[in-house]
């Protein structure tokens, strides 16, 4: 156990993180964006859904530090007196619950697939990678936007709202799992060639389970590489069709739909509504995306 | 190279088959296609005849080769928000999408190429480390966050700028432009921006990551070991070669810029397509959704289509000559 | 003796790394006589590409010079400023690298290559570089010159287009060559028509070559001198058919064994215990002394002391089996 701890400290990964203080900086940002998130309930300074604790007179209220703000409301209200900066902190955890169930959803069934396409081959490997390319030239979006306004026709206002936030992961999930098959395909198909393949074959062993042990250690590298990335990239979407009043029901509001409703604001002077959430988007997909970016970059053989 | 094109041809086709399926099934299943095509004080009796011009009594591939019929000569039916032909209103909107999308992809060329061929020859200069960073941000901001600083910096806090609309447009018949006025070009300034800082980052990067690998080439290396300038090494080899693939994944890139658009037109109350699209989804607008789709989908095929082609006129390799090699 | 072309005296190469400064090419010294044909082989990782590479400027960083001089016709070069050195690049030396495929734009035409580093270098008119080009492809063998010239890299063979390389690197009319392993990616057929090619264009225009490579045959067939290098290192360096023949290093030794050759009555082929030791991990005094065979005939002295080259018969070896009592000792710093 430490023998793998000193392992990895002294690995060229360790090694290329500390000299990036960027990065470093970028990881602990995200990961004080993810506990704030996640122990929300438990720090937040107030619960903004809790009717009973909301008072129209604090609505408006600006952020602490200006002429008008109160301490009490550090980033201020919005129209209903609801703490922005608590709102914002239970609105990162829809945005980081969706996002990274979205990922992973999408890792699962990519790199099944790819799996199976790169093993059986065949029609099934056509078939699989004839719907991968028609996927790939439509944007996420389109895609995300598709599922969702079906799932909304199909199920009527109500019903949806209950599945919304499922029917959002699946969308999303559904618009990006092509990155992971390919990946995951090619290096399968280099897999499939290797003597020890047929070997295991010839012995009467089932070659699919040798392989997946050889084919998954080498191809988790891009992979995790793609899925960081993806997680900004999901995040946006998600940010994306709730802003544009398709994505996540008002009952359970994501950074995306607190920007739209500040959006309203704007014009009148209180900007704070829609800015702060605004920035806590970027703050945290920023961070996301630094840490890919270094990933890639010190991930890559070529760069070595 | 002919075998190629029909090959692509038929790809094409069968692409468009296929998003005009999903369209069908979203026409017939999701929602009641007779109620689609009449407005809502429609008799029974109306209703009677619809169902059967519309050969709902006819077997599936029937109808589904009816609707594609429809679909080419562009009748989608009546939109259940605005009941008018759907049709009619993609028309009107084309022109506002359209020019939103073109203005985006021209900044995203003449701003995105020359700052990822900066930053790729001055990989040192802290102004280049600055634009990779800022193009980091660039990706991580999304498309309507983005609308949303430059109105509250330019509309609301400096009032350079209108916030909406297109401003005054010029009718030219089949089509509206907004170039002709001041007017015009100041309110499509803040969206095309906007619209246009993705894949302004995206060319960049692009553009930067292409030159580096073509930097580390043999031929790079041969032609700086025969004594070429910097300038011939840089902008006359690996230039060309750095923007072979680039300019035809930009090409790809407008499908995504027009699809982009929705967001755009909603931050901006654009009224184009996007704007149309994302309206009908709110309302469940069957007939817009669907028509929306074949449309895009016709544009991404075509787009894609002469991408393909335009590999064959840039990459010599491609070309198909005759008896080329000669003896060892 | 008349002035060498090319004198490189005590070149070092290093490349600082995370884990401790490299040095790929460590103190090495040797000159290159107009119209000379320089053999320089060795292992993967001897160093010989690097020397290449050093001589015509175009080391990759982080490696870089660390010391030493590099002359050319008597003149410093290794020191001079970009653009200075650039002119000196294919009009002085030019260079020829391994891969034929990947050493040529596949986007521009041959001709447009080739007039390109003539109008670069020589002060003519486009025309009469056209006609060079052309003149250029016919010496090296490609026919029909005349419409070829249009033609891109992708519509010629392996063997061909090394000509077009060939062509391209004496365009300008360099006095001294450094060809990197020239027939290393092509077929054995071809490899001979390339050599025979390369010989005949520098005895014809009096060119001098730095031939790089790890085979042996093509040393022997090509160069007038080689030089041996093992780890960075000349290990021994002479007229070729002395150092083939009657070699001194214990090195040299154990590589000439290793070659089969038809016609001896060999029962084995010598091996040479070991592997070449990592830039990383070199040994002190003589870098072979390891794997040496003769190392008790020395004594202490070969793990403690650096040999220089010393005289040893007909070429100069760096070993201290070749010390000379009453001589003086040349020993590296």
């Amino acid at each position: 156990m430490i023998d793998t701890f000193k392992r990895v400290l002294d690995s060229d990964l360790w090694y290329s993180f500390k000299r990036h203080p960027l990065v470093i900086g970028a990881a602990i940002l995200a990961l004080i964006c993810l506990l704030g998130a996640f122990l929300a309930p438990l720090i937040a300074p107030h619960n903004p859904f809790d009717l009973k604790t909301l008072n129209l007179l604090d609505a408006f209220t600006p952020p602490a530090w200006t002429e008008a703000g109160k301490a009490a409301f550090f980033l201020g209200t919005d129209d209903q007196g609801r703490d922005v900066l608590s709102t914002i902190m239970y609105g990162s955890r829809v945005s980081l619950l969706v996002g990274i169930c979205a990922v992973a959803l999408s890792m699962v069934v990519g790199i099944t697939l790819g799996l199976i396409s790169g093993y059986v081959g065949g029609a099934v490997d056509a078939f699989i990678m004839r719907i991968a390319d028609i996927q790939l030239s439509f944007p996420a979006i389109l895609i995300a936007l598709l599922i969702d306004g079906v799932a909304r026709v199909v199920m009527g206002k109500d019903g949806h709202d209950d599945v919304a936030v499922y029917v959002l992961i699946f969308a999303i999930a559904a618009s990006g799992w092509v990155q992971y098959a390919r990946t995951v395909r090619g290096s399968t198909l280099v897999e499939r060639n290797k003597e020890y393949v047929q070997a295991a074959r010839v012995i009467g062993r089932k070659p699919l389970i040798i392989m997946f042990s050889h084919v998954l250690p080498n191809v988790m590298g891009p992979v995790f590489v793609l899925a960081t990335l993806h997680v900004g990239t999901a995040i946006i979407t998600e940010a994306t069709l709730s802003f544009l009043g398709v994505g996540v029901p008002p009952t359970q509001p994501s950074l995306g739909t607190l920007i739209r409703i500040g959006n309203d604001f704007l014009f009148s002077g209180e900007w704070w509504i829609t800015v702060f959430p605004g920035v806590m988007l970027v703050i945290l997909v920023l961070s996301i995306n630094i840490i890919g970016d270094w990933l890639r970059d010190a991930l890559n053989p070529k760069l070595r | 190279m002919l075998a190629f094109i029909v090959r692509r041809l038929l790809q094409s086709i069968l692409v468009m088959l296929a998003v005009g399926a999903i369209a069908f099934s979203l026409f017939n299943f999701v929602g009641d296609p007779v109620s689609l095509m009449l407005p809502p004080e429609a008799t029974q009796a109306d209703r009677e005849e619809v169902r059967k011009s519309l050969g709902l009594d006819q077997p599936f591939y029937v109808q589904f080769a009816t609707f594609i019929g429809n679909a080419v000569q562009g009748n989608f039916g009546i939109s259940l928000r605005l009941g008018r032909p759907v049709s009619q209103l993609l028309a009107e909107r084309l022109p506002a999408t359209l020019e939103l999308a073109m203005t985006a992809a021209v900044f995203g060329l003449f701003v995105g190429i020359p700052m990822g061929v900066y930053t790729a020859l001055k990989r040192d200069k802290w102004t280049s480390k600055l634009l990779l960073t800022g193009s980091l941000v660039g990706v991580s901001l999304p498309n309507f966050l983005i609308g949303i600083f430059l109105i509250l910096i330019f509309a609301v806090w400096l009032g350079w700028l209108p916030s909406f609309g297109r401003g005054e447009v010029t009718d030219l018949g089949f089509w509206t432009t907004g170039f002709l006025t001041t007017e015009g070009l100041r309110a499509i300034i803040l969206p095309a921006i906007t619209l246009g800082f993705y894949p302004i980052t995206l060319i960049m990067r692009l553009v930067r990551a292409e030159m580096l690998e073509v930097l580390r080439t043999d031929y790079i290396k041969f032609a700086r070991a025969r004594g070429l300038t910097n300038n011939a090494v840089h902008f006359g080899h690996a230039l060309k070669n750095t923007l072979v693939p680039v300019i035809t994944i930009t090409g790809l890139q407008l499908g995504g810029i027009i699809a982009f658009a929705i967001i755009t037109e909603t931050v901006f109350q654009w009224p184009g397509m996007g704007l149309l699209f994302i309206q009908a989804v709110q309302f469940a607008d069957i007939p817009v959704m669907a028509a929306y789709l074949c449309l895009i989908g016709f544009i991404f095929v075509a787009v894609n289509l002469i991408v393909d082609l335009l590999y064959f006129v840039v990459d010599p390799r491609l070309r198909v000559e005759q008896s080329g090699s000669g003896g060892h | 003796m008349t002035t060498p072309l090319l004198e490189v005296n005590n070149l070092r190469v290093q490349f600082p790394t995370r884990r401790g400064l490299l040095t790929a090419v460590d103190d090495i010294s040797f000159t290159i006589a107009p119209g000379e044909v320089l053999g320089v082989v060795g292992e993967s990782g001897a160093g010989k590409s690097l020397t290449g590479a050093a001589i015509i400027g175009l080391l990759e960083p982080p490696g870089r010079i660390a010391s030493g001089e590099i002359l050319l016709n008597g003149r410093r070069i290794d020191n001079l400023p970009f653009e200075e050195f650039r002119k000196i690049r294919g009009r002085e030396i030019g260079a020829i690298f391994q891969d034929p495929l990947t050493s040529l734009n596949p986007l521009y035409t041959i001709g447009r290559q080739i007039t390109e580093t003539i109008l670069t270098h020589l002060p003519v008119t486009p025309e009469e570089a056209k006609k060079r080009a052309i003149d250029l492809l016919n010496e090296v063998g490609i026919p029909a010159a005349e419409k070829r010239i249009d033609h891109y890299p992708h519509q010629f063979s392996g063997g061909m287009r090394q000509r077009v390389v060939i062509s391209l690197a004496l365009a300008a009319q360099p006095k001294l060559i450094i060809a990197d392993e020239p027939t290393t990616a092509l077929d054995v057929s071809i490899q001979a028509q390339i050599i025979t090619l390369l010989k005949k264009l520098c005895r014809e225009h009096g060119t001098s070559v730095l031939l790089v490579t790890h085979d042996m045959c093509v040393i022997a067939e090509t160069a007038d001198r080689v030089a041996v290098m093992y780890a960075g290192r000349i290990a021994e360096i002479g007229p070729v058919a002395d150092v083939i023949h009657k070699p001194k290093h214990p090195y040299t030794v154990g590589l000439m064994g290793a070659i089969p050759t038809l016609g001896d009555e060999v029962e084995r082929l010598t091996q040479i215990d070991g592997s070449m030791p990592r830039l990383n991990a070199i040994p002190t005094g003589c870098a072979f002394n390891p794997r040496c065979t003769r190392k008790q005939e020395v004594g202490a002295r070969c793990t403690t002391e650096r040999p220089g080259l010393l005289p040893a018969g007909a070429t100069q070896a760096s070993c201290w089996l070749y010390a000379q009592a009453d001589n003086k000792q040349t020993v590296m710093a």
